[in-house]
């Protein structure tokens, strides 16, 4: 590869007029450097734009303003059938008339190669994909599992730059998608072929990818690795839609070098040690925010970040078991890990019961407010 | 409650409109057999073979044919084999016509907007709200005004002239066949899912391959549908046909319908019945097809 | 230049759709328009056109004749408007018996097993696919004095002895109805049952739950539901009717004259065109604002696609 990104979006709008007359932007402004060989995901819920920005590199959609690189070639107007890249479909769009072989056949047509060298490469990707045999089967005739594969064995078999998945494996029942996931993730290694996955399901983002662009509205609001994203959520949105997390409205009461003062409204309190980075300024109104398994419920006294609540609520989840409790009337979801088996009931927290939470500093976000 | 009860008075009453519906047939079928020429009451079969056909008055004795007599009389019938042709040909060449160019349309009013759109589908919605009579006499001014003015401006007479023929009535079929054919692929195409098309692009495929390779064999069924209902469209006009068609260019219904003003003979008798009977093995035949294919799957 | 055709999505559009627009302009659009041109126009001594504004001819539809019986310069002759009116409650007859004989066969077909339904479909579609001419002469045969029908109420007079004198059937208006009955019955049948059959059974099971009986379920739950099918055929059946001449003129002889007659003498006997073309626009008019007002109640019954 000769290019410094396999698929590059630089400023990338895409505008619709809605039946009512109005203009909206799918995409918006939207620039992102997808690196050869990695796994990157788009995710986000409907509507955020990631799949109009999926379509956008294979084609279907051009831009309205900004560039589509690949390769380093800018794509401009350039019809799908004449980019080196190709797309797995959310409904598989396995051609209903032709038979299996011929589906994975049809790209290699295209391409003029010979009869042997298509029979080779067919068998060679339904190996891959472990369907040996099912050449002759029609794809009406296949299970939902086997359909998926074979829209990956189609597209695999050109040996793209670059392989677009568009929410493959959203029709399948959870365990099927456990094990697609294991073996996409272990193709892609095993070809070393960019891999660009579009999905609104975020575990399945945060297990498979080597980077994420999280979408919302037309804008890419963090692009990061899965542990970037999770631990260092770039603002709310991120923070919320990822995992769960624990909002107050605070507002930073003093700075010193790395760390900030947060005084809290709702708490009557102040957060102190908070790690932060440049770009903050001291009276700023921020949003504070901590994941619930790391609130810690502790009986031994701290210093620092402690608060007293009340249980109003527990969920036993197996591995874990979710406590609910009311802190000057805000409701904090703490998430308690249950190492220990036990089957007592009272040994559990109950409601109204009186707890000590603590924020440990280094787990406590600030966020700036949009 | 059994979906399937059959309650008395909708069984009796369901038989009673099929046999409205095929009394007129069976008589119709029936009287192809009438020893009686003159065709008002029915005498009988003719009763016996022979190598010449013996009259009595409108009866006929005997004949070569036997009770067949008036289907051998339709064989040596050389006007019906012409009507019969041209019924063929100008069905043929219209459904052909009228597939091709309403597929087209059926597409470009699925998938496209442009500025003579709204005109486009106005205009095909137009021959099926009129009666057919509307669109015929309109058809026979158009081409008689227009052949009288070409006529006498560029000095034609005699068989040079230009009249209606063949010609005029296969482009008027046409044009009553393709609102339907446009009608049934765009119903057809309401479902089409894009992405088979998006997929076939992204594999390399250009528009037209795509169209060749994917498309048209998922809209085949469509199509073919909407070519079905031109042919059998043409192949029963009558109105339209009544008002453009010349000499030479006389298709079966026409004919018989001159027949009818004239005289009755149990020989237009004898065409229904040949007419009802390849209609029936059509349809038999068409059924045992659809049948294997169904089977296949 | 095929990038630039590529690219505007609307030049394809109306590249694909160019050959139908220009059929249907060709032998649709300007065959009306010349229609309505020449229906202002007068009749030449040969048959031919004069073009010119006159109103004449529709005048002459509406009621005003020159030719009196009592020598007036000009009186009221509503024969033309009589004729009108002729077709238009032949049209409407005509579809209400059509609705009642084909709903108990349409509904018969979609409660019959379903692996019998095609059957019984094909059975209501082989008359449609024998020629219409045809089927018109079949009820010739049975009506004629001399005909089927006679001879068989003669056979039943005869066993009862009773004194029979056989029926004038042929050459009535009730000929011709029977004749158009026929006729459209199947264009009706297809549509009620297409709506009919689409009524999933769990309706029927729902209806039963909540303690309706067969009547009632009919009347709350099955004859709404199958309208659409009905406002179809409706349409396919009223519109034909307005505009058809050869059941008149085959079973209604010289007695029963419709629009279509009316039409069809003018073009081929008469010799009139301008006054046949005013004729035909009048009836084009009238479909047209029965047809409007018809599907603004009960809309067009797009539903039923029939194939």
């Amino acid at each position: 590869m000769t290019a410094e990104f396999a698929v590059e979006l630089q400023d990338v709008v895409k505008r619709f007029i809605t039946p009512e007359g109005n203009a909206l932007n799918a995409v918006d402004h939207v620039t992102m450097q997808i690196k050869n060989g990695e796994f990157f995901s788009m995710l986000g819920s409907s509507g955020c734009g990631k799949t109009t920005s999926l379509r956008m590199i294979a084609g279907f959609e051009w831009p309205t303003e900004g560039e589509v690189y690949i390769e380093g070639k800018a794509m401009g107007h350039t019809p799908p059938f004449q980019r080196k890249v190709n797309t797995v479909f959310q409904s598989y769009a396995l051609f209903q008339h032709l038979t299996v072989f011929q589906n994975i056949a049809f790209g290699l047509e295209m391409e003029g190669a010979q009869k042997d060298e298509i029979e080779k490469r067919v068998k060679h990707v339904l190996e891959m994909v472990q369907l040996t045999g099912m050449e002759r089967r029609k794809p009406k005739q296949l299970s939902g599992g086997q359909q998926q594969r074979i829209a990956v064995a189609r597209a695999l078999v050109k040996v793209p730059d670059v392989l677009l998945l568009d929410e493959p494996l959203g029709a399948l029942d959870l365990k099927l998608r456990k094990d697609m996931q294991l073996e996409l993730k272990a193709l892609q290694q095993q070809l070393g072929i960019t891999f660009v996955y579009v999905t609104h399901d975020q575990e399945e983002a945060m297990t498979m990818s080597d980077r994420i662009a999280v979408m919302s509205k037309g804008k890419v609001q963090q692009m990061g690795t899965p542990v970037e994203i999770y631990e260092r959520p770039a603002n709310r949105f991120v923070a919320d839609f990822i995992g769960d997390s624990n909002f107050f409205e605070g507002r930073i009461k003093s700075l010193s070098k790395n760390e900030a003062v947060v005084f809290i409204p709702d708490l009557k309190a102040e957060v102190t040690g908070i790690p932060v980075s440049q770009g903050l300024v001291t009276g700023e109104e921020i949003t504070v925010s901590i994941r619930p398994e790391k609130v810690l419920i502790s009986e031994k006294p701290m210093n620092q970040n402690t608060f007293r609540g009340r249980v109003t609520n527990t969920v036993y989840i197996g591995t874990d078991t979710h406590v609910y409790v009311d802190l000057m009337g805000k409701r904090v979801k703490v998430f308690e890990q249950n190492r220990i088996s036990r089957l007592d009931p009272g040994s559990f927290y109950t409601v109204g019961q009186d707890v000590t939470l603590v924020m440990m500093p280094e787990n406590v976000l600030v966020l700036k407010k949009e | 409650m059994n979906p399937h009860r059959r309650h008395p008075f909708i069984f009796s009453s369901a038989m009673l409109v099929y046999v409205f519906l095929y009394a007129p047939i069976v008589v119709l079928i029936l009287f192809s057999f009438n020893a009686s020429r003159a065709n008002v009451t029915f005498e009988g079969f003719v009763p016996s073979f022979s190598d010449k056909v013996v009259m009595d008055g409108s009866l006929v004795l005997s004949s070569p044919c036997g009770p067949f007599h008036w289907f051998c009389e339709l064989a040596k019938d050389k006007d019906v084999a012409e009507a019969a042709g041209n019924t063929l040909t100008i069905a043929i060449i219209s459904t052909l016509v009228s597939s091709v160019i309403g597929t087209m349309a059926a597409l470009s009013l699925q998938r496209y907007e442009f500025k003579l759109k709204p005109f486009s589908q106005l205009s095909l919605y137009i021959p099926i709200v009129i009666p057919e009579i509307v669109m015929g006499i309109g058809i026979l001014t158009l081409f008689s005004q227009l052949f009288g003015v070409i006529n006498s401006s560029l000095g034609l007479t005699g068989d040079s002239r230009l009249s209606m023929g063949l010609g005029t009535v296969i482009v008027s079929h046409i044009a009553f066949s393709v609102p339907f054919v446009t009608l049934v692929v765009q119903a057809r195409l309401q479902g089409f899912d894009k992405s088979y098309e998006e997929a076939a692009m992204d594999l390399g495929a250009n528009e037209w391959t795509t169209f060749r390779r994917v498309t048209l064999p998922m809209i085949l069924p469509g199509v073919l549908s909407g070519a079905l209902l031109a042919f059998t469209l043409s192949l029963d006009d009558f109105v339209i046909t009544f008002f453009t068609n010349g000499p030479g260019s006389t298709t079966l219904p026409i004919y018989v319908y001159g027949l009818l003003r004239r005289i009755i003979t149990p020989q237009v008798n004898a065409l229904s019945t040949v007419w009802i009977l390849t209609v029936f093995s059509v349809v038999l035949i068409l059924q045992w097809l659809q049948n294997r294919e169904a089977k296949q799957h | 230049m095929l990038k630039r055709l590529r690219e505007n999505k609307s030049a394809q559009g109306t590249l694909l759709a160019s050959p139908t627009m220009l059929w249907m302009i060709g032998l649709l659009i300007i065959p009306l328009l010349l229609t309505l041109v020449v229906s202002f126009g007068q009749r030449s001594p040969d048959g031919d056109v004069i073009y010119s504004f006159s109103l004449d001819n529709y005048i002459r539809l509406f009621g005003y004749s020159t030719d009196c019986d009592n020598g007036q310069a000009s009186c009221f002759d509503p024969l033309y408007l009589q004729i009108l009116w002729r077709s238009l409650t032949l049209a409407f007859n005509t579809t209400v018996f059509v609705i009642l004989l084909a709903y108990p066969l349409a509904y018969f077909i979609a409660r019959a097993h379903p692996l019998r339904r095609n059957t019984f479909l094909f059975l209501v579609l082989i008359p449609l696919w024998t020629n219409f001419v045809i089927r018109v002469y079949a009820w010739m045969m049975l009506l004629r004095t001399q005909g089927v029908i006679n001879l068989m109420l003669g056979w039943l007079a005869g066993l009862f002895n009773i004194p029979f004198t056989p029926l004038e059937m042929l050459y009535t208006p009730g000929a011709v109805l029977v004749g158009m009955v026929y006729e459209f019955l199947p264009f009706m049948i297809l549509p009620i049952y297409t709506s009919l059959e689409k009524i999933d059974n769990s309706l029927y099971e729902a209806a039963a739950d909540l303690g309706a009986n067969g009547l009632k379920t009919f009347a709350r739950v099955t004859l709404p539901l199958s309208m659409p099918g009905v406002v179809a055929g409706t349409i396919l059946v009223f519109i034909p009717v307005m505009g058809t001449f050869i059941v008149s003129d085959i079973l209604g002889g010289r007695q029963v004259i419709l629009v279509g007659n009316l039409i069809q003498r003018q073009f081929l006997d008469a010799r009139d065109p301008t006054f046949g073309s005013a004729a035909s626009l009048i009836l084009m008019i009238l479909t047209l604002i029965v047809t409007y007002f018809y599907t603004r109640k009960f809309g067009f019954g797009e539903e039923i696609v029939v194939a």
